[in-house]
Parts: structure tokens; C-alpha cells; sequence
């Protein structure tokens, strides 16, 4: 009935800006029968609970992958490293004397990789990086962050 | 100033020698054995984790660091009356791993005394090791001192069924942080061994105990443990002077625990770090340890060695050869009636990097 007459209507009259009016009109009527959207960051206990999984599934990735052969000669990192102990990410980043500079702990991580187990090092930002980080920061949970400590 | 040999003094002395040839023999042993022990030297190398990688191929790290220990070992100035070599001579018990170690252990000039550890027994049960290599639990005099050797990686037979494949039980024993691992023991059959061994002992006789883990509890989590250390401590309780040397930590470890010293030898492989500094964990690390230096990763060799073991009167002094580091020394003080480190400790010596965390 809005299109049929009363635009056609208003078209005549010269009133355009009443088309824009009209739609909203007509908007707002649908939107009164419908949900109102999700805020920005209001979750729930169920998210928590669901990303808590998610972290938790690469955290037990991270182990798999720790304590694997990641280089060419069988070792792994648990072997120096039982439970991520003697790792201290919580003081990376930090200079490390021998590479030479400030780097964060993937870094270090590729060291090892290339060192002491004989293999390629991993893409910083790889699944691979990031579930062995979140492995190592889990077995670390609690300790203060000390960044650039020895 | 020496004194002159003069044909007076020659011949007091050789009245002197006389008057000893003809004392009863049993006097004689009995200033050179029950009473009182001759000072020898020993060497200690243990944990080589001799790791098979494929075909000939072996990690050469390891490798490195037992050759290093044999090495130094031979030009050892005193000679050692003998080597014992402490357990984990290879990593998965593998035939290749062994055979391996015993031909590098064979550039070896002096004896050796065999330990057996978890990851040479658990492939095999100990099939290699008893063919090849040492019976797993024996004892014998030497000097004065009774050396008692004990398998005390053993555990539970309901653990050992549950694998599917040797390997898999080798691999389970192997990793030291297994949420599914089982702690060691010495079981009954070798605490009912022991009893009848040390019973021809008399208390006065200092007693060697070696093992492969230590014989107390320190941190089960990793099996730094042995589940019916009590019992075994004590059938070792009525002897005045019992040392125990074990490896399995692969760090500076020493304890008194009564009557009894504990100390651990390094490993010629790699360093573990100390149970404290898994943050989650609860440890009963021993505060009479002052902490080796905290492995440098960037220098291979850090935090690994070997001992070379005085024995003085029944007592162990533990030299320490730590390859790129300062050696350490561990001495049993007499007034405290414990081992200490004869540099660092008191605790105004103690130098930064020995703090761990």
C-alpha cells in the first residue's frame, strides 16, 4: 500500500527525503518483533567455558608437540625440560647473551629447535609456535612476569 | 729435614720390620680392614643416554659427553681402583644403544662396576644387561669397605602388564614427567638380599650402597623417588658409616638422612633442572644442597661431568668434574656429621647463578 500510494504520493509532492523516512518507518515496525543485537563483549559463563576448551585443546597440542621430536635426532624438549621447567617465560623478553640481542621467548624456542634437537625452526606466528607457547605458559601458570630477567 | 740414613737407623728399622712380620696375621688384618679402611680413589660416570637415532647414527651430544668422561677418566693421576659406571648407559634400552656404550666404555683402562638404570632395564627387563654386561644386584669387599650394588628402578608389576609392546613400556619409563609413570623401588626380594648380605657386615665397616635412583623421596613427579626407601634405609640404620651414590638426577644432590650420606652424580649427557623450579609442584628438594650453576644451553657440555670419589676412612669425598663450569667438592664434615660443599656452603658464599627458579 506504501508503494502503491502514498510514495508516489509524497514523489509528487517533491518530498524525497520522506522516501528515507518512510523505510525507516518501516524498518523500525519489523525491528519491534525481533531480538534486540548482542552488545559489544557481554559473554557468558557457556563462552568462558567454550574458550576455555579451545585454549585448554591447544594447550594439549603444545604438550604433544613438547614432547615429540621436533629436529632430526629424536630429542625433545622435555628431555632438558620435564614438565616446561627451566624454561622461564615469564622473563621473556630478555637479552640472551649468545644470540645477542632482546628476544621474546619463539625465539628461543627456534634455538633450541636448531640446537640441541637438530632441526628446522618454526614460522613465528605457526600453530605449531603458538600451541608449544601456550604449553609452556601453562605448565608456568601463576609466576609473576619478569621481563628481562636472567 | 729427612734424617740421614744412617747403618743405626737402617737397622732399627729393619728390627722394627721383623718385630711387624711376626705378628699374628689376624692383628695384621685388623689395621688394615675392620678398623680401619684404606684411603683409594674411585671414578663415577653415569647417565649417558647413548641415543640411537637410526642406522649408525647415533646423537652426537651424548656421545660426546661419555667419550669426554672416558677420556679423562684414563689420564687420572692417581689411577682409580675402579670405575662404576651409575645406570642409563643408553636411552631406550635398545640393543644398538648398549652395545654402543660398552664400546666406548671399553677404551676404559681401568675395571668397572655396573649400576643398571630405568632406561636400560625397561626395554628388556634386563635381558642385555645380565648377559652382556653385570648382575644387577651384588656386593663385594674392597679395602675395608663393603660396596653393596642394588636395581633400585624397579616397580610395580600391575604397571609393567598394562603395555602393548615392550616399547611402549620402555617409552612410558622413559619420559620423567609421565602423568602415567610409576615410582621406583627396590621391591622386597632385594630388601630380603640385603638383610642377609649386611648381616656378615660388622657395624663398624663402612658401607658403600650404589644405585641408579637415590634412595630417599625428593620428587615423585619425576620419580626423583623410591617408594620403600624406609624400609631400605633401614636395614642400612646399624652401620656407623653408609654412603649411598646414586645417579637418575643429573644434578648436585647430596642429603643426611641419619646415619646415612646421599650424594648424586652428574650426568655426562644433559642437566635437569632442580624439582623447585616447577612452578606447580610442591618438592622435597634437600636444603643441605647448595645448587650446581644453572646450565648455560649455549655451552653444550654445561652442567654435565663426571666424580672421581675419595674414600678416606670409610667417607666419601665427591670431586665434582664439571666440564665448563668451576669443579665442586663434597666433603663429609666430621662435627656436623654431613656431607658439605667445601666452598659455597655456607650461605654467605653462595654466588648468583646457583640460585634456580
Amino acid at each position: 500500500m506504501l508503494h502503491s500510494y502514498i510514495l508516489p504520493a509524497l514523489k509528487r509532492t517533491g518530498l524525497v527525503v520522506a522516501e528515507a523516512a518512510c523505510l525507516l518507518l518501516l524498518a523500525s515496525m519489523i525491528q519491534m518483533h525481533a531480538p534486540s543485537p548482542a552488545l559489544a563483549d557481554e559473554f557468558t559463563k557457556e563462552d568462558l567455558a567454550k574458550w576455555e576448551r579451545q585454549f585448554m585443546d591447544v594447550v594439549a597440542e603444545g604438550e604433544k608437540l613438547f614432547h615429540s621430536a621436533l629436529g632430526r635426532n629424536t630429542v625433545s624438549c622435555d628431555m632438558c625440560h620435564p614438565n616446561g621447567a627451566n624454561t622461564h617465560p615469564e622473563t621473556y623478553p630478555k637479552f640472551q647473551k649468545q644470540i645477542g640481542k632482546v628476544v621474546g621467548l619463539r625465539e628461543m624456542i627456534n634455538w633450541c629447535i636448531q640446537n640441541p634437537l637438530e632441526g628446522d625452526p618454526l614460522d613465528l606466528d605457526s600453530p605449531e609456535m603458538v600451541a608449544l607457547e601456550a604449553y609452556i605458559k601453562y605448565e608456568r601458570r601463576g609466576v609473576k612476569l619478569a621481563p628481562g630477567k636472567h | 729435614m729427612k734424617k740421614k740414613t744412617t747403618r743405626r737407623n737402617f737397622l732399627k728399622g729393619a728390627a722394627a720390620a721383623a718385630a711387624a712380620a711376626s705378628l699374628p696375621l689376624s692383628l695384621v688384618e685388623f689395621s688394615w680392614g675392620k678398623q680401619n679402611p684404606q684411603n683409594f680413589t674411585l671414578a663415577y660416570i653415569s647417565d649417558s643416554h647413548l641415543t640411537h637415532i637410526k642406522g649408525t647414527e647415533f646423537v652426537r651430544n651424548f656421545d660426546k659427553g661419555l667419550k669426554r668422561a672416558v677420556t679423562e677418566c684414563n689420564f687420572m693421576s692417581p689411577k682409580p681402583d675402579f670405575v662404576i659406571y651409575g645406570g642409563d648407559l643408553a636411552q631406550l634400552g635398545k640393543r644398538q644403544e648398549l652395545e654402543h656404550g660398552l664400546e666406548i666404555m671399553s677404551r676404559l683402562r681401568h675395571p668397572v662396576k655396573w649400576v643398571i638404570g630405568e632406561h636400560d632395564y625397561y626395554l628388556d627387563l634386563g635381558r642385555f644387561w645380565q648377559d652382556k654386561i653385570s648382575k644387577l644386584t651384588y656386593s663385594f669387599d674392597h679395602k675395608g669397605v663393603h660396596f653393596v650394588v642394588l636395581n633400585s628402578i624397579l616397580t610395580y608389576d600391575s604397571w609393567m602388564k598394562q603395555w602393548e609392546t615392550p616399547e611402549e613400556r620402555m617409552g612410558n619409563m622413559a619420559r620423567l614427567d609421565n602423568p602415567n609413570g610409576s615410582p621406583f623401588m627396590v621391591g622386597e626380594p632385594q630388601i630380603k638380599w640385603l638383610k642377609k648380605d649386611l648381616a656378615k657386615v660388622d657395624a663398624d665397616t663402612p658401607v658403600v650402597v650404589m644405585s641408579h635412583s637415590p634412595l630417599y623421596k625428593i620428587f615423585k613427579p619425576w620419580n626423583f623417588w623410591t617408594d620403600d626407601a624406609e624400609q631400605v634405609q633401614a636395614v642400612l640404620k646399624p652401620f656407623k658409616k653408609v654412603t649411598v651414590l646414586h645417579g637418575h638426577v643429573h644434578q648436585i644432590l647430596y642429603n643426611q638422612i641419619g646415619n646415612i650420606t646421599f650424594q648424586a652424580m652428574m650426568s655426562t649427557a644433559w642437566p635437569w633442572p632442580y624439582p623447585v623450579s616447577y612452578a606447580q609442584k610442591k618438592s622435597q628438594v634437600p636444603k643441605l644442597t647448595v645448587f650446581m650453576n644453572r646450565a648455560d644451553p649455549f655451552a653444550e657440555r654445561d652442567a654435565t661431568g663426571w666424580s672421581i670419589l675419595d674414600l678416606d676412612s670409610g667417607r666419601v669425598t665427591n670431586h665434582y668434574k664439571l666440564w665448563e663450569n668451576q669443579d665442586r667438592t663434597l666433603r663429609f664434615d666430621e662435627k656436623l656429621k654431613a656431607p658439605v660443599d667445601t666452598r659455597y656452603q655456607d650461605e654467605s658464599s653462595r654466588i648468583p647463578p646457583q640460585t634456580h627458579y
